[in-house]
């Protein structure tokens, strides 16, 4: 699931802050591993970027504490519980699927669901009305029997 | 409930979320001019734990003793930890309120973050050393480690050495009245 | 002077737009021709007035004059006369004074453009406008006024942020604007029909030119926007799930349902309620966007300077407009039965599903964008979500709208068999498939990026099967479909058009899925390549622009071996201000971005980055593309059909 959801990334465009080379792991696969976790990152300091993304010095920091977490033999999922013991759920672009934000994640299914359920409520009603005119009040009557004789002449 | 009324509350829902989300609004503007709210500020996951250890050199020529991490593993009394920095400029704001401390006895413990030594002494000799402990964590790995990401930041620590309080910025004097004393007092016994 | 000219005239605004929002109400109420007509003078009185304003605050610009705090504050002698200019609306206050110029517009446009309109509708229209106008003049002159001045005048301004000397960064707020703003009027249209009590399919002929004006410039204000953030944050990418950035996608996403849907009021008389609290949604999520950025509950780049104090008055004003609003909607919708019915199946039903999706979108954008706020203040809780939560939640919902989009336009109203239709796209589903053949011969295989290939071509397709069918390609012969395509309302090129544009936006995300870049640090004469491509530096130099220096490098990118181009990256300080920026160099042939950035230089060596982006200027094309089929269908004669007939007045009573 976390791999689909990272090639989904690909999608929106690699992004890679001005690094140094010399910052960057020699084994391309690890590397490659090294972005994909960084761009689920959040810059503390910057709004919204992810450490990848950012110039900041603390990104830069964070980037090569990863790299080397990753070069120590840490999985993915080990380099990114590193990280949210000492800065909390913020950190993580990607919020966590728990109580709190079960409703988040699964919103597109219920807002759908809800729209379908909404518009299938409002054409039943609209069946179940009578989609014919209101029926003509006693004067209405009256005057319509008047008009009528009138045209007759 | 009829089918009238359901549909008159159905039709009233979006001015209800509205209305909602204008109270939830005005709320969160209130916070942002008393300091309550702070998109921008990152809560601190470390309190309620012990510090997190660390072995940093020291900065040369301070005299000041070591800052070591057996000095907080219990500290046997409340203590500050503080990073700062001699290019920060909120840290000269807030050295004030640190110098009020280090002379009242409380034990103010420094980590110079980022800095080079021979800055931080300049710095110290500028202001004054509130520190009664001093280390440096030139690479910032050490200030990582405790969650830190900017400076200043200040840490309070129980007489256990759990971490009971962060603050990320310049400590001002109401804050030293309103949240630093008062935890003092209540982790002194 | 100049500046209390300009104060002035603002305020001479707000009296007439009181004037505007009353008067022509009464005379609706009453049937007074009179005061019904007055609306119309009294639009042109404020467009004056705050065109004024306007003009005065730009000549302060022109001139420095260092007496008025904003262009103190904003500006400075060396900026470029252009950037001087388009500074006046780089900041809060004079984006403000830009954005009551755009509702004034507007305001005047509706009395020009609106013959077609009965006149008490049309003052009603008018009066609406004259409330928000109210409201935002108020808001700039008792919290944002840019002509407040400050003695003794320093020497010079404090600059602007260099990232904001820019030609697109310019043109982008009012493009932006436009749309945002152009929101308002289609509110105005719903608030007008939930007065008098009355949608019908006439409101929808009414209110689609004016819905598809807003969306298209909206289209291009975004585009622009991402456009620029591609070329020069640095590192290539176009859309970053910003809550700004959402912010402006909301009112889109809104804007996109409404036209469509208006579509449904005028062919089938459905959707009026419905269609009518979207009008409503649009312009209070135009509004919300307004609000997010300049109260400071945000943490994002694009956050204005945070003034919570103004973010309670844009609140109130929130409040009033959208909260009136859905309070009256409340009130009034249920007299406004709806009457056309339609089976799921059929063009109706095809619309319905946009729509569905189109919310369903917003809504989540919506969630995703304010639950770290909300949660904050809420439960103390401190989350992020960032762009891997919304390209995931976001990717549901969007491929079953493209299918739709395909489909759609060839089913009839009413009742229609879906299998019939989709046969109809057997040529653009070859061309799917050929999409995905090609791409995966030249890129690789990399499976989101090739199924989007497949279905940008698919969509392209289907846009061309829609024109092809209604020319009768394949019933008749070649030239007469030909005469027939040439002879189809704008409307329906228009909206071919746009969907293709669509499906070629697809294609340039698609390609930035095979992008690959390559980092090295290099000395003079070393030389970094991808593929076919190879770039050598020759050597890095000081450079300087008016307020700036830089250094910058030069490449040589060869071609094969060949020499193709030269690109010189750079990265520019800024002494006032003290910010550096780095300049992307981008080599583009339409179909690939070359894309070379600068990073820190050490012991001679430079550190060059270089990008190779197959299909990314497809991104703002495609974009370019959707913006021209909606004015291609405002274009349209029948939308322009009482253009000349402004002062016949149609029959109040009767719906059309």
């Amino acid at each position: 699931m976390i791999r689909a959801a990272l090639v989904l990334l690909l999608l929106s465009g690699p992004a890679l802050a001005i690094g140094n080379p010399a910052d960057m792991l020699p084994d391309p696969a690890q590397e490659a591993r090294a972005r994909e976790i960084g761009r689920e990152l959040r810059c503390l300091v910057c709004q919204n970027e992810s450490i990848e993304d950012s110039n900041a010095d603390l990104a830069r920091d964070l980037r090569l504490l990863v790299r080397e977490r990753i070069r120590a033999g840490d999985s993915d999922a080990q380099v990114v519980a590193f990280l949210r013991d000492r800065y909390g759920d913020f950190v993580l672009l990607r919020p966590p699927f728990n109580a709190s934000t079960a409703a988040l994640w699964l919103s597109p299914a219920l807002v759908l669901a809800g729209g379908i359920l909404t518009m299938w409520l409002v054409r039943r009603r609209g069946h179940a009305a009578p989609a014919g005119p209101a029926p003509l009040s006693p004067e209405e009557q009256a005057r319509l029997a008047a008009l009528e004789a009138e045209a007759r002449r | 409930m009829t089918p009238a009324l359901r549909r008159r509350l159905l039709l009233l829902a979006p001015f209800g979320i509205v209305a909602a989300g204008g109270a939830a609004f005005y709320g969160m503007l209130q916070g942002l001019q008393t300091g309550e709210f702070n998109p921008r500020g990152v809560p601190s996951v470390l309190i309620g734990r012990p510090a997190p250890a660390f072995d940093l050199p020291e900065v040369p020529g301070a005299e000041v003793p070591l800052f070591r991490h057996a000095d907080i593993a219990p500290p046997g009394r409340p203590v500050i930890v503080n990073f700062w920095a001699s290019w920060c400029v909120p840290c000269v704001v807030e050295h004030p309120q640190l110098m009020a401390l280090s002379r009242e006895g409380v034990p103010v413990f420094g980590i110079a973050y980022k800095d080079r030594p021979e800055d931080s002494r300049g710095f110290l000799r500028r202001h004054g050393n509130p520190f009664a402990r001093l280390a440096r964590d030139e690479p910032g790995r050490a200030a990582i480690d405790w969650g830190v990401y900017g400076v200043p930041e200040t840490y309070l620590l129980d007489a256990q050495g759990i971490i009971r309080w962060r603050f990320a910025g310049a400590v001002t004097p109401e804050i030293l009245a309103r949240e630093i004393r008062p935890l003092l007092r209540r982790y002194a016994s | 002077m100049i500046a209390e000219a300009g104060h002035f005239a603002l305020a001479l605004a707000l009296a007439l737009s009181l004037a505007l929002s009353t008067l022509p109400l009464l005379g609706a109420a009453r049937g007074d021709a009179a005061l019904m007509e007055a609306a119309r003078p009294l639009s042109h009185g404020v467009l004056l007035t705050i065109a004024a304003a306007f003009g005065f605050l730009a000549w302060a610009y022109v001139v420095n004059d260092t007496t008025v705090m904003n262009v103190v504050q904003n500006s400075h002698s060396l900026k470029p006369l252009l950037y001087k200019i388009t500074g006046v609306w780089g900041n809060h206050e004079g984006s403000m004074v830009l954005w009551v110029l755009i509702l004034a517009i507007c305001a005047a446009s509706v009395a020009a453009f609106g013959g077609n309109l009965p006149s008490v509708f049309r003052a009603r229209v008018l009066a609406v406008l004259g409330w928000v106008l109210v409201g935002f003049l108020a808001f700039i002159l008792l919290t944002s006024n840019p002509f407040e001045r400050v003695w003794p005048p320093p020497p010079d301004g404090q600059g602007l942020n260099p990232l904001l000397q820019d030609i697109a960064l310019a043109i982008h707020p009012p493009l932006l604007y436009v749309g945002y703003v152009g929101t308002a009027i289609t509110y105005a249209f719903a608030v007008a029909a939930l007065i008098e009590g009355r949608v019908d399919s006439a409101w929808g002929r009414w209110v689609r030119p004016w819905a598809v004006a807003s969306w298209a410039f909206l289209t291009l204000g975004i585009a622009i926007g991402s456009w620029w953030a591609y070329y020069e944050l640095g590192w290539g990418g176009f859309w970053f799930w910003d809550p700004v950035e959402n912010a402006s996608l909301l009112p889109w996403l809104a804007g996109t349902a409404l036209l469509h849907s208006a579509i449904v009021v005028e062919k089938r008389e459905a959707l009026k309620i419905w269609s009518v609290l979207l009008a409503l949604l649009a312009f209070g999520l135009s509004l919300l966007g307004t609000f997010l950025v300049r109260s400071g509950v945000l943490n994002s780049v694009h956050a204005f300077a945070n003034d919570p104090e103004r973010g309670v008055f844009i609140l109130g004003l929130l409040l009033a407009y959208v909260g009136g609003g859905f309070l009256l909607f409340a009130l009034r919708a249920p007299a406004m039965a709806p009457t056309g019915l339609f089976a799921p199946v059929s063009r109706e039903g095809a619309l319905v599903l946009n729509n569905l999706l189109m919310c369903s979108l917003a809504v989540v954008v919506f969630l995703g964008t304010l639950w770290p706020m909300f949660a904050d203040f809420l439960f103390g809780v401190s989350i992020s979500v960032g762009p891997p939560f919304f390209n995931m939640a976001s990717f549901p919902l969007v491929v079953p709208l493209f299918l739709a989009m395909a489909v759609g336009p060839l089913m009839p109203w009413k009742r229609a068999a879906l299998w019939p239709a989709v046969q109809r796209l057997w040529a653009a589903a070859v061309l799917g498939l050929l999409g995905f053949l090609a791409a995966l011969a030249i890129g690789g295989w990399n499976p989101l990026p090739l199924l989007g290939f497949a279905a940008a071509a698919y969509l392209i397709g289907a846009a061309i099967t829609d024109i092809a069918d209604r020319a009768g390609v394949g019933r008749t012969t070649l030239a007469n479909a030909w005469n027939r395509a040439r002879g189809l309302p704008r409307a329906a090129w228009g909206a071919a058009i746009a969907h293709a544009g669509v499906g070629v936006c697809l294609a340039g995300i698609s390609g930035m899925g095979f992008a690959t870049e390559r980092i090295a640090a290099l000395s003079p004469g070393q030389s970094v390549a991808i593929g076919a491509y190879e770039w050598r530096l020759e050597g890095v130099r000081d450079a300087a622009g008016p307020n700036w220096t830089s250094r910058r490098a030069t490449l040589t990118v060869l071609h094969n071996g060949q020499p193709y181009a030269v690109m010189e990256p750079e990265r520019r300080f800024f002494p006032i201000g003290r910010q550096t920026t780095t300049e992307a160099s981008i080599r583009t042939n339409i179909l690939r971005d070359l894309y070379a950035v600068m990073g820190e230089e050490e012991g001679g060596r430079a550190v060059i980055r270089v990008h190779y982006k197959p299909l990314a200027p497809l991104i703002w094309i495609g974009a370019i593309i959707m913006a021209a089929g909606g004015f291609l269908s405002l274009s349209d004669r029948r939308l322009r059909v009482a253009g000349g007939a402004r002062r016949r007045e149609a029959q109040a009573g009767v719906p059309a």
